[in-house]
């Protein structure tokens, strides 16, 4: 399993969800679990994927991903999850 | 599995509290490149060096991409070449061709720095040592990438002191070859007592004769995120402001050493340490001095600093060691005067002092560093000022370093620019009385006693 998390911050609108599950499953990207909270009308939402059935390369999504979060209007990284749990578990 | 907040709090140390890797440092022993022909030296150095970094800078932004996390530089660190060179090179100008060799090879792999040309002579100094001493202020002025270190003393051997005042008039020379640069040449040489083999950070890296062929070596550096974290707990007891720094070394340095593992597995290169530093950048928000403010001082400087400095020091040091498999290099708070905006501000404000300075280099690492001194200090004081933090790391069985940029033309009240991740420095007036009887006597100063143990 190759663990990723996506975060996507920013202004909400209407289907942010719906346009980065598009693209995720457009790439065989599945995702393992989401949560999601608007803080004064900011939307903050992290997903947790698994890029093993992926056919592109790691930077390749990522830049995917900027993009799909420069057309909504919204900031959407992404991330190998090592380096949360490095540091928020022992 | 993690969550929401565990992943807003790492993306906030990067994007708004200045966390990043400083260095992934790659270590190189050039050892067997050693060739009494200096033409085959070369050749030899060239290839090595080229071959064993070829990926080195692709690794580092690979791994940035995928973890989202800032890797500042990619370095090298050779083995030093007054040992390497010694069999090849009849003269100064010999060692600068070395040099001018580690120049290309770092360009030609992409890394901003390249330390090792180097000298150890703690005890005594051979007659290549004392060449490539004497090529320092050349080779630093015809290359841009390369950094030269000398040790100079160690708790074993005591303090060459022959070579405390070379070094004086050197570091003078090499401030005058490059005086139309602000003397900046100076940045790239640092004097040491007790000098680790395996420092990732610049000036001061080389690859250490007791290490392997190469080895990753890497520094984290997380100022901010300390500083953002005690803003939490203003006001609370010395307990909990222990706590939180500790808890946030562990963080910090918990990225360094995924870094370190992923870059170590990558380039098929053993990993050797991870230096568990603050070091601070000229950013705002990115000081070791403003950490200082936040445990409850005015400025860096003022009284309580020492105390303050070594409290802090000593709890980086508890959260980062568990938090890391080898721990190495300089491993503490730096203090250097120009990359760090509050330090600045404090020297602008009175508050700060060289001799204040060197007070707090007994409790953390590494020394007086980034410090501009008026272009008129003699040659003897240089020295002076070297002896005196040379003495500290003997005594207190510690590393220590001496990294002074004599601004030729300058006094004090002028400033001296050297752009980036340099900054700028206010110089710093220096105590005007003579040492030059003391500094012009022969010899070494002897190893001091710690205790009777046999």
């Amino acid at each position: 399993m190759k663990k990723t998390i996506i975060t996507v911050v920013g202004k909400d609108t209407v289907g942010i969800i719906a346009k980065v599950c598009t693209y995720l499953a457009e790439n065989k990207i599945n995702i393992l679990d989401i949560s999601q909270t608007i803080v004064s009308g900011y939307f903050n939402m992290m997903m947790v994927v698994d890029r093993e059935g992926a056919t592109k390369h790691f930077q390749e999504i990522s830049h995917d991903l900027e993009k799909v979060g420069e057309e909504i209007g919204v900031v959407i990284k992404c991330q190998r999850e090592d380096i949360f749990d490095m540091m928020h578990r022992i | 599995m993690i969550n929401m907040s565990e992943v807003i709090e790492t993306n906030e140390m990067i994007e708004k509290e200045n966390l990043d890797v400083r260095t992934i440092t790659l270590g190189i022993s050039l050892l067997d490149c050693i060739d009494s022909d200096l033409e085959t030296l070369k050749k030899n150095i060239f290839d090595k060096i080229t071959t064993t970094a070829k990926d080195l800078v692709k690794v580092g932004q690979d791994i940035e991409a995928e973890y989202g996390i800032p890797i500042v530089n990619k370095r090298i660190s050779v083995t030093p070449i007054a040992l390497v060179g010694g069999a090849a090179c009849k003269k100064p100008e010999d060692f600068v061709e070395l040099a001018k060799v580690l120049d290309e090879a770092a360009k030609t792999v992409g890394v901003n720095l390249i330390g090792g040309y180097s000298a150890l002579v703690s005890k005594g100094t051979t007659s290549a040592d004392e060449l490539l001493i004497r090529s320092i202020p050349m080779a630093l002025k015809n290359t841009e990438r390369v950094c030269s270190s000398v040790n100079l003393g160690s708790t074993k051997t005591g303090i060459n002191m022959d070579a405390v005042r070379l070094l004086g008039e050197i570091i003078k020379e090499t401030a005058e070859i490059d005086k139309e640069n602000d003397s900046m040449a100076c940045m790239k040489l640092v004097v040491f007592c007790n000098a680790p083999d395996d420092n990732p950070f610049m000036a001061g890296a080389f690859h250490g004769v007791t290490e392997a062929d190469a080895i990753i070596n890497v520094g984290v550096s997380g100022p901010g995120v300390v500083k953002t974290a005690l803003q939490k707990v203003r006001g609370e007891s010395f307990e909990v402001l222990c706590e939180t720094i500790k808890k946030t070394a562990f963080k910090v340095t918990r990225v360094g050493q995924l870094v370190a593992k992923e870059a170590s597995q990558r380039l098929s290169i053993p990993f050797g340490i991870v230096d568990l530093s603050l070091a601070p950048t000229p950013a705002i928000g990115d000081s070791v001095a403003d950490i200082l403010c936040e445990i409850g001082l005015e400025y860096a400087g003022a009284p309580g600093t020492t105390a303050a400095l070594a409290l802090l020091n000593d709890q980086v040091k508890k959260g980062g060691v568990m938090a890391s498999s080898y721990v190495g290099g300089l491993s503490g708070a730096f203090i250097p005067v120009s990359e760090d905006q509050g330090m600045i501000d404090a020297v602008k404000a009175g508050a700060l002092t060289i001799e204040k300075l060197e007070a707090m280099t007994c409790v953390c690492s590494v020394g007086l560093d980034m410090i501009a001194i008026p272009g008129d200090t003699s040659c003897a004081s240089i020295s002076g000022i070297i002896a005196d933090e040379m003495a500290i790391g003997m005594v207190n069985q510690k590393t220590t370093a001496v990294r002074i940029i004599p601004a030729i033309g300058k006094g004090v009240g002028e400033t001296v620019e050297f752009g980036g991740l340099f900054g700028y420095a206010p110089i710093m007036p220096v105590n005007k009385f003579s040492c030059e009887a003391f500094i012009s006597r022969k010899g070494r100063i002897p190893a001091p006693i710690h205790s009777f143990k046999n």
